[in-house]
């Protein structure tokens, strides 16, 4: 017992030792649950055919992280029989590629939209992210109604994709110049139904591959 | 070293004044918050009044806004009192205030209008992110360097909390906030997919495990002990929950993302070390009450005595409850529930406010240089505002996360489900206005407090207190390596 009391004294009257110490202990677990997953291709590497955000759905996805969705409605089916039943097929992890910051959420106040796409007409989407109380009487979803007003920039949408190129994004050059383009005359809202509108639908091809 | 110095109080009533302020705005959103979640028509079709944008100004605001400031001062005021020494480093320990307050008014002004990178609890983008990095390492250097001209030559166990909390936070939040910005107001995270997920919830579970567990246990080591006029019930235990809850922690993030596309060995892992740390949490729980021992009286007389107790209560309680949510059974009916929100608010209004409150008031009046706050009453009455939206809350949100996590479930004989989702949002809502009377009793008990804090320190204010005397120890010599203690002198 000496022997130990020895040691303990030597930490707790050392204050660098004492910070090398935790430092080290706090290290450990993060290093050894993080870094595997950067090895292991699937968690990392899009499936076959599973292409990046076009410059419109992109917009969207931008819109829905920039107003907080995230904060009521995830993006993850889980290994769950009711939940495959009341949503559709489980999330595979190749499907959240493309998602700086990844969108499965923590907390449904509103139903997960992992494979909201195709469910509704854009009509529908229009109205109930512009009114949600007229399509669905009992919701306790804000109204977004800043949305139809907002137009997209494309410049801003470039610079974007160039940004994600840099992080790895297999976006080519003629792909960002025809940006401007494809989101010229385009609200926010018309960006946020597209995303929402590929939601499960892009990405089922993807795991149709066999990757999950 | 002159022979006679003061400690540096200033700074530590800077701080209680940043937290009194931040508590009432961080709390007032979160009533706003729930009162939109029951009544969507509050969020007025303003796009920064929206629920979803203000959600963060709300959880940052008392975690980090109100939180940070109490723990920072707090930290202050410990490290010297048990090292007998001055603040080293004034200035710099100046610049860690403002530095601090200034990050927080930022994060606060700027996620409201959409200028956010909306990774939960790490919310700000990333040029007030590089300033908190500044001030988090300008504050773990002027607590070092405190640390290193203490007179005491052992350290404190408060301390140790102290030090592993801004060393892990400092790490967490440099680690999970690496983005790559576009412009000055949108950053892209340099993480995606599963590898953000994992990041995020290390992060986002050991921002809870070192903010607002390891840091305020370094304010309930120092404070508890003080207030029950009672040494520590065990120092040894101390220590090796100490060792056990910092490594433990530090594994427990991936419980988070149960039944999600995270490899399945990760989530097992996580499950396994959340169930470990139990023990470790229970443990400090325990040693923080049993110091309570020959002072439960106190409970009869001092109203900061009974906030700690059950602070004490409720981490022990919460931190059980964590632990059973963890398992993989039990998340599939609790996860993106209610209960969840239930969880978080056992300990944060239960656990995190309340040692918060009771270190406040027990500090207080001696850095106000008063014999006691201003109104006894006041603290009764904020007490048992607190407690009763607290449970008012927690009730609410149980009842309302079991209800959901058992109706999304729920199947027919024929194998079909029985609830629409929605179905699960009409049975919940009368929860909702409960939870918003629960956070109104809440907030009311802060602006009592901060009405108490306010005459408290009216001596200060008209700047007419004197700084305390630091008690310099006699010089002990170094002891000689190997040395046999002396014997014992004989009894009588």
């Amino acid at each position: 017992m000496p022997l130990q009391y020895k040691y303990l004294e030597k930490i707790e009257k050392n204050a660098g030792l004492l910070g090398a110490l935790i430092a080290l202990m706090v290290s450990i677990g993060g290093l050894a649950e993080i870094t595997p997953l950067f090895i292991k291709a699937h968690t990392v590497e899009p499936a076959p055919g599973f292409k990046p955000y076009d410059p419109l759905r992109l917009a969207g996805k931008d819109v829905y992280v920039r107003e907080g969705c995230y904060a009521c409605h995830s993006q993850m089916v889980r290994t769950l029989r009711f939940e495959t039943q009341r949503y559709g097929d489980y999330s595979a992890a190749s499907e959240s590629v493309y998602d700086r910051p990844f969108q499965w959420g923590s907390k449904r106040t509103g139903p997960d939209l992992a494979r909201i796409g195709g469910k509704y007409s854009d009509d529908w989407h229009r109205l109930h992210l512009l009114t949600p109380r007229q399509v669905v009487p009992e919701s306790n979803m804000p109204n977004y109604p800043w949305l139809a007003e907002r137009e997209l920039d494309g410049e801003d949408i470039q610079a974007r994709m160039r940004v994600l190129k840099f992080l790895g994004d297999p976006y080519s050059d003629e792909e960002i110049a025809a940006a401007p383009a494809a989101v010229k005359d385009k609200t926010e809202l018309d960006a946020l139904v597209a995303y929402l509108q590929g939601l499960g639908v892009y990405n089922v091809a993807a795991k149709e591959a066999g990757h999950e | 070293m002159p022979k006679s110095e003061t400690y540096n109080d200033h700074i530590v009533r800077l701080f209680l004044l940043g937290a009194a302020v931040w508590g009432i705005v961080g709390m007032f959103i979160g009533v706003l918050a729930a009162a939109q979640l029951a009544w969507p028509a509050l969020n007025f079709d303003v796009s920064w009044l929206t629920f979803s944008r203000i959600r963060a100004n709300h959880t940052f605001g008392v975690i980090f806004a109100f939180g940070g400031s109490a723990l920072m001062g707090t930290c202050y005021y410990v490290v010297q009192r048990t090292g007998h020494t001055r603040l080293a480093l004034g200035k710099l320990a100046m610049f860690t205030f403002w530095g601090w307050q200034l990050a927080c008014f930022l994060a606060m002004a700027t996620m409201p209008f959409g200028i956010t990178q909306s990774k939960e609890y790490a919310e700000p983008e990333w040029f007030i992110d590089l300033l908190v990095a500044v001030v988090w390492v300008s504050f773990g250097v002027v607590f070092f360097a405190t640390l290193a001209r203490r007179r005491i030559r052992h350290i404190y166990v408060a301390n140790w909390y102290y030090g592993a909390f801004i060393i892990a936070v400092g790490l967490l939040h440099v680690v999970n906030n690496l983005a790559v910005p576009v412009s000055l107001t949108k950053s892209y995270p340099i993480y995606s997919g599963v590898v953000d997920a994992m990041v995020q919830w290390w992060y986002g579970h050991n921002a809870v495990a070192f903010f607002l567990t390891a840091g305020f246990l370094g304010m309930m080591y120092y404070f508890v002990p003080r207030q029950a006029q009672q040494p520590l019930w065990s120092y040894r235990f101390s220590i090796v929950n100490f060792w056990a809850l910092i490594s433990v922690y530090m594994w427990a993030g991936s419980h988070h993302l149960l039944y999600s596309a995270l490899p399945d060995w990760v989530q097992s892992v996580g499950m396994a070390f959340s169930l470990i740390l139990l023990m470790p949490s229970l443990g400090s729980a325990a040693n923080g009450l049993l110091t309570f021992n020959g002072s439960w009286d106190k409970l009869k007389t001092d109203p900061a005595a009974k906030f700690m107790v059950l602070s004490l209560v409720f981490y022990a309680a919460s931190t059980f409850e964590g632990s059973m949510l963890a398992i993989k059974s039990v998340n599939s009916i609790s996860h993106y529930t209610d209960w969840t929100v239930a969880h978080v608010h056992s300990g944060a209004i239960g656990w995190v406010a309340m040692i918060t409150m009771g270190s406040l008031y027990a500090m207080a009046p001696r850095a106000l240089d008063r014999p006691a706050m201003h109104s006894r009453k006041a603290m009764e009455l904020h007490f048992w505002m607190h407690t009763t939206g607290l449970v008012l809350y927690v009730l609410a949100m149980w009842a309302a996360g079991v209800t959901e996590g058992v109706m999304w479930r729920a199947t027919n004989p024929d194998g079909s489900l029985t609830y629409s989702f929605l179905a699960s949002l009409i049975a919940v809502k009368p929860y909702y206005a409960i939870r918003f009377l629960g956070g109104l009793l809440v907030l009311g008990g802060m602006v009592v407090m901060a009405w108490n804090l306010w005459h408290t320190a009216a001596a200060a204010r008209a700047n007419k207190i004197k700084p305390i005397l630091v008690p310099i120890p006699e010089e002990i010599p170094e002891p000689v390596e190997d040395q046999v203690p002396a014997p014992l002198p004989a009894r009588g």
